[in-house]
């Protein structure tokens, strides 16, 4: 392992060559700010505390990690393992970052905080912790996604956040995040824009990334007291790439892990079927940082397609495009029919009902311990529940359950 | 040469006021209240004189941009900059906009290179963009448009604005090559704060083109004079905290603003966000090199497709002579 990667990003922002800032110079300042705020934060006992406090006692942290024995016996391999975020508050790792920042809020006197959301489940996580804390809060849903998504809509409003139905551009999750942009760029004096990935200008991929590391970390521990050793795979899901950064991170340093990324494969590899980023894109600039994009010859950002529409996104972290060509992580991707199967196994063989997303890391990780040796230990980020794709499922699997 | 090397004459006036000279700008004659007030002035005058002399090339030819502002500055008057998408609704009524603007007196024209994902943006200019990507429009096209324009244009400088995005996935080089040689003089890379400039900073400067970067009411003192000596061409100064849009009126705090930036540089100050009504623009005019207009004049645009393009150049051509006159005309009292 080489320090390079370990010790990212730097004052720059940058992971590697990626990262950066590339934002209008409205919000530098606030860039800069949030960056002292943030490195405060973490030198200040007390917050570390207060986050604890929440992550346990409102979260519900730590979450298991849970032997999967018949997903194991499917498999006929290693054994599989599912760190439980779909446990947390909420039902998704969403949260862990929602509650860091809006302590960072709290700590930088901010009344009103922002954020965009795809499929809803960071918007409603963003609306739990602003009801939590008293925060005003505005989320950006694209017009599609607000139509699909109806109950989490609904969540949100009872939970006290506007949703803000976006219906420029594509109308899902992408020009979800540019209106959010947009908004801190006008209100950017009392205002915390709570971004949802580890995506964005610098430091949000950081920051999003540690607060995510309480997956890593845990897990780690966990695999240890356990099994006596540390996991010979970690597998997560990669749409922007947060509960996949946060579960690798903790593990970057041990040579032994070999980590896999998991991408949409959506219907195929044709531009405008996938969401595989890692994997068909380039070097690029979208939200405000350089890092793997879809994208056209020009530079226009690509159509994107997945079943699950929390990896249905053209970009992704920067640290994953730095990981990526570090060769410390591996980054694949599986289709949505393969996804739909997985849910499906999950499901009826461990009594799970997972996102869709998870469903993604799920079946490749099937893959990976059915070529292992039986005492090997594969770690899967399982980072949602499925309540929320109930209806999509339902559609995709020929059922009718009305909404 | 630094300003501050030449021999500058303050004398005293019989008004109590003082005249700063001096013999290297004979044209130019610097009057104030306080004798520093004077010479500070006339310092900054000298100091852009001197900027532009060194920046002409081995033919004395200026970049189209520090012409202008010299020959306004000598005329005592201001620029106006309107902004219009590329290929909106087509790149045809693309250049029957830039023969309208021309005749209405624009003094520089910005064209935006449609995007799929403008942060800065506002709704209008978002869907400028939207419209003109919707007919597949591609950088190629709009470059060589940008080549047919030169006889419509008489000499107006072009000025494009683009994200770093589609000058990254080109290559900055090539980018570069082409829009110089399609007659682009200076680019806006409004996404591209100064941290990350500095390779585009020197391939810019080296092709003889202009980066012309963009301070905001958030921008810290310190860090608009950075800003201030890094851009060149002109400092766009963004009237509002917020995107590109119009605005009933202007925060008062933007005259505050170009006053800090005015004792900060003799770069031309330009303002632009929310700037769209002749108010606006009579607001300003004592304060400023140029004011840049985008939003209003796109919005007229919306009508295409249920009005001919004719009716809208002419509509644009109309809000334009407006804020020209507003811009150039001193008020009758």
């Amino acid at each position: 392992m080489t320090a390079a990667v370990t010790t990212v990003p730097d004052a720059r922002g940058r992971f590697g060559p990626y990262g950066g800032r590339f934002v209008p110079e409205t919000l530098m300042h606030a860039l800069d700010q949030l960056t002292l705020a943030y490195a405060a934060a973490q030198e200040a006992p007390e917050f570390q505390k207060q986050l604890d406090y929440y992550l346990r006692q409102y979260v519900g942290r730590p979450t298991p990690l849970y032997f999967a024995e018949r997903l194991t016996a499917h498999a006929g391999g290693a054994r599989i393992f599912l760190k439980r975020e779909d446990l947390n508050h909420t039902g998704a790792h969403k949260i862990n970052n929602c509650i860091g920042q809006a302590l960072l809020a709290k700590r930088m006197g901010k009344p009103r905080v922002i954020a965009e959301t795809g499929a809803g489940q960071h918007g409603v996580a963003t609306a739990t912790a602003a009801a939590l804390f008293g925060f005003s809060c505005q989320v950006y849903m694209g017009e599609e996604d607000v139509r699909r998504q109806k109950l989490n809509v609904f969540k949100m409003r009872q939970l006290g956040t506007e949703v803000v139905s976006v219906k420029s551009g594509s109308r899902t999750l992408r020009d979800a995040i540019n209106e959010a942009m947009r908004d801190w760029m006008a209100t950017v004096e009392h205002t915390h824009y709570i971004i949802g990935s580890v995506v964005g200008p610098h430091p949000f991929p950081m920051m999003v990334r540690d607060f995510q590391s309480v997956i890593g970390r845990e897990a780690r521990q966990q695999c240890l007291d356990q099994t006596g050793r540390l996991p010979d795979v970690v597998l997560a899901c990669v749409g922007g790439g947060s509960n996949s950064a946060g579960a690798f991170y903790p593990f970057v340093g041990d040579a032994s892990v070999e980590l896999v990324g998991v991408e949409a494969g959506g219907r195929g590899p044709q531009p405008g079927q996938h969401a595989s980023t890692l994997s068909h894109g380039q070097p690029g600039v979208l939200h405000g940082s350089y890092s793997y994009v879809l994208q056209d010859a020009d530079g226009q950002t690509a159509d994107v397609h997945s079943i699950s529409a929390g990896l249905d996104y053209p970009g992704v972290g920067p640290e994953h495009s730095h990981w990526k060509d570090s060769g410390r992580v591996r980054y694949t991707h599986v289709g949505d029919a393969e996804a739909l199967e997985g849910f499906k196994l999950c499901c009826k063989l461990e009594g799970i009902i997972p996102a869709l997303e998870t469903s993604h890391a799920v079946v490749e990780a099937l893959r990976i311990a059915g070529k292992r040796a039986k005492q090997d230990v594969v770690v899967v980020c399982f980072s949602g529940r499925g309540d929320k794709d109930c209806f999509e499922a339902a559609r995709l699997l020929g059922e009718e359950i009305g909404e | 040469m630094p300003a501050s090397t030449c021999t500058i004459v303050v004398e005293p006036r019989t008004d109590g006021r003082f005249r700063a000279t001096c013999h290297l700008l004979p044209d130019a004659e610097c009057v104030a209240d306080t004798e520093a007030e004077a010479r500070a002035a006339l310092e900054r005058a000298l100091e852009f004189h001197l900027r532009q002399r060194a920046l002409a090339d081995d033919n004395g030819n200026l970049n189209p941009i520090d012409a202008l502002f010299l020959r306004l500055r000598r005329e005592g008057r201001k620029a106006f900059m309107p902004f219009i998408a590329a290929g909106d609704p087509d790149l045809p009524g693309t250049t029957l906009l830039v023969r309208e603007l021309v005749a209405a007196g624009a003094s520089l024209i910005e064209i935006g290179f449609p995007y799929s994902d403008p942060i800065a943006d506002g709704p209008v200019i978002q869907a400028s963009y939207t419209r003109a990507l919707a007919h597949k429009l591609k950088l190629d096209d709009i470059f060589g448009w940008a080549e047919s324009v030169r006889e419509p244009l008489q000499g107006v400088p072009l000025v494009g604005m683009v994200s770093y995005s589609l000058v990254h996935r080109r290559g900055a080089t090539a980018f570069l090559d082409r829009a110089r040689q399609v007659g682009f003089a200076g680019l806006i890379v409004p996404d591209l704060p100064i941290d990350e400039a500095e390779s585009l900073s020197a391939l810019t400067a080296e092709r003889g083109l202009k980066l012309i970067h963009l301070v905001t009411p958030t921008t810290p003192p310190e860090r608009a004079a950075r800003i201030a000596r890094l851009s060149t061409g002109f400092l766009y100064c963004v009237s509002i905290t917020g995107i590109t849009g119009e605005r009933d009126r202007l925060p008062e705090q933007v005259l505050e603003q170009l006053q800090r930036l005015r004792s900060q540089t003799d770069l031309p100050l330009c303002v632009g966000f929310g700037v769209g009504k002749p108010e606006h623009v009579r607001m300003l005019r004592d304060h400023v090199d140029g004011v840049i207009v985008g939003s209003a004049l796109v919005r007229k645009l919306e009508q295409a497709g249920k009005k001919p393009i004719e009716g809208i150049a002419r509509d644009v051509g109309e809000l334009a002579r407006s804020l020209v006159t507003a811009l150039n005309v001193p008020v009758e009292v």
